[in-house]
């Protein structure tokens, strides 16, 4: 059975620039993959490389293969748009519309030509439960989104992700932006949906990677230096360059 | 880089080797006592298990705040956990040290039963042990700890037959039970030191290579 994704040998140009090179990574699972390293690694571009947001930066070339279910995302005929509804995106700061939180969370079904208004109903409502939103918004759905506070933004654009089912959800660098209590929350939320989704997350808070993901890559320039159970990447890393950066002797 | 936090373990380890040089010389006087007969050296015992408390406290209470404040990971978790396993074992060891001093000074005032001659090997062997136990651990050297590993049943075997010989001439003699039982604490005050210095051996290679080597769940050969 093919895994979930699959990368191989992936190499990722920016022009003369090689940021990633010959990456191999598996996501598969119930499992929350953690990507650490120094800024400029490549850690967010091979994130962004899962969904193909890096096909509109001009002049990259990419070799190597994605496999999503094993089917190649680059080489296949798979519709970006297919794509990204299976292989949904947090960033690092919230980026709801400037619409009310229920307009938000429909955004995506509005785009499929979702009409059921009952279903929607409860999609709505069901995402905003799973991102722990609903006891907190559901008073508020015709609310601007905008008004929000920035954790329930970043909650609502999980909840936005969620109403349109993804298989797999890309976080870069998602609490950035956050204080810690909301921050807490965000990884608690993540800990309840790694039941149901695979998660990737790009985090520079190495605690954070510690404290929430089950396996762990660590990158430096553009190359998977270590990958493997989080508990053991930092406990006893084999790789030097993986110990003085986890110990901070790096740089 | 946190240099800070690269001085401050340097800092506590200098504490736990100044607290194993204590425990090394306490078991030191404990056997010169016994074997030059010399019940004045056990004077200093007294201050040094007094020392010796203080830093097992402070060292628990360093290690503590070092890990809440810095959150360290990886060969330098390893290194704090591995300094509190330590920080344990050698306050064990200046119990036993006192003891042994105990049943020292019982048994230098009666006449020697007979020349020891398994009891002077065992201790040998144990201070031995006990002192390789903390180079090892200065040098993080898994090697030798490994070497630690071996000898602690040459010390079970050496205990086994001294017992087996006081309890001999405990049956042949009554009036030989104190001193026979004496001497039989002693040399398990002893053993229990060799234990001491196995586990500290075991604490070396987990934080030298990540390995746990307790119980043989890992062989401590390969």
């Amino acid at each position: 059975m093919p895994k979930k994704i699959e990368i191989s040998k992936l190499d990722l140009f920016y022009g003369d620039f090689q940021a990633l090179k010959s990456v191999d990574m598996t996501v598969d699972g119930n499992n929350i993959v953690g990507l650490i390293g120094p800024s400029g690694c490549g850690k967010s571009t091979l994130l962004r490389t899962i969904n193909r947001m890096n096909d509109l930066i001009e002049g990259v070339k990419i070799k190597g293969e994605i496999l999503l279910d094993g089917v190649d995302i680059y080489r296949s005929h798979m519709e970006i748009y297919e794509l990204r509804k299976r292989v949904g995106m947090v960033f690092q700061r919230p980026n709801p519309f400037p619409l009310s939180v229920y307009e938000n969370v429909t955004f995506g079904l509005k785009v499929e030509k979702f009409s059921d208004r009952v279903k929607t109903a409860e999609i709505v409502e069901k995402s905003l439960k799973d991102a722990w939103l609903w006891d907190e918004l559901k008073d508020k759905l015709k609310e601007s989104a905008l008004t929000l506070p920035l954790y329930q933004q970043q909650r609502l654009c999980i909840a936005r992700l969620l109403a349109v089912e993804p298989e797999v959800i890309l976080m870069d660098e998602p609490c950035s932006a956050l204080d810690p209590i909301a921050t807490m929350k965000i990884e608690e939320l993540m800990l309840d949906l790694k039941r149901n989704y695979h998660i990737v997350i790009v985090t520079h808070n190495m605690q954070q990677a510690s404290r929430v993901s089950d396996l762990c890559g660590y990158m430096l320039l553009g190359e998977m230096v270590e990958f493997g159970k989080t508990s053991d990447i930092f406990t006893n890393p084999q790789d030097k360059r993986t110990l003085d950066y986890i110990t901070g002797r790096y740089g | 880089m946190d240099r800070h936090f690269f001085d401050e373990l340097n800092s506590v380890k200098d504490m736990l080797l100044s607290m194993g040089s204590l425990t090394e010389e306490m078991v030191n006087i404990a056997v010169r006592a016994l074997v030059e007969h010399d019940i004045k050296l056990l004077d200093k015992i007294p201050e040094n298990e007094a020392r010796v408390n203080r830093y097992h406290v402070d060292i628990d209470e360093y290690c503590l705040k070092l890990i809440a404040l810095h959150q360290p990971t990886a060969s330098d978790l390893r290194f704090l956990l591995g300094i509190t396993k330590i920080n344990a074992e050698l306050e064990r060891v200046g119990d036993h040290a006192v003891n042994i001093c105990r049943g020292v000074s019982t048994v230098l005032e009666q006449a020697q039963l007979k020349p020891y001659i398994d009891i002077p090997q065992m201790v040998d062997i144990v201070s031995r042990m006990f002192e390789d136990s903390l180079h090892a651990f200065v040098n993080l050297d898994a090697d030798k700890a490994r070497f630690i590993l071996l000898c602690d049943d040459q010390v079970d075997q050496l205990r086994y037959k001294i017992i087996q010989e006081l309890t001999e001439i405990m049956s042949q003699d009554p009036s030989k039970v104190g001193i026979s039982v004496q001497l039989i604490l002693i040399a398990n005050h002893f053993e229990k030191i060799a234990d001491h210095a196995t586990n500290i051996a075991e604490v070396v290679i987990f934080v030298a290579q990540g390995k746990d080597v307790r119980h043989h769940f890992n062989d401590p050969i390969d």
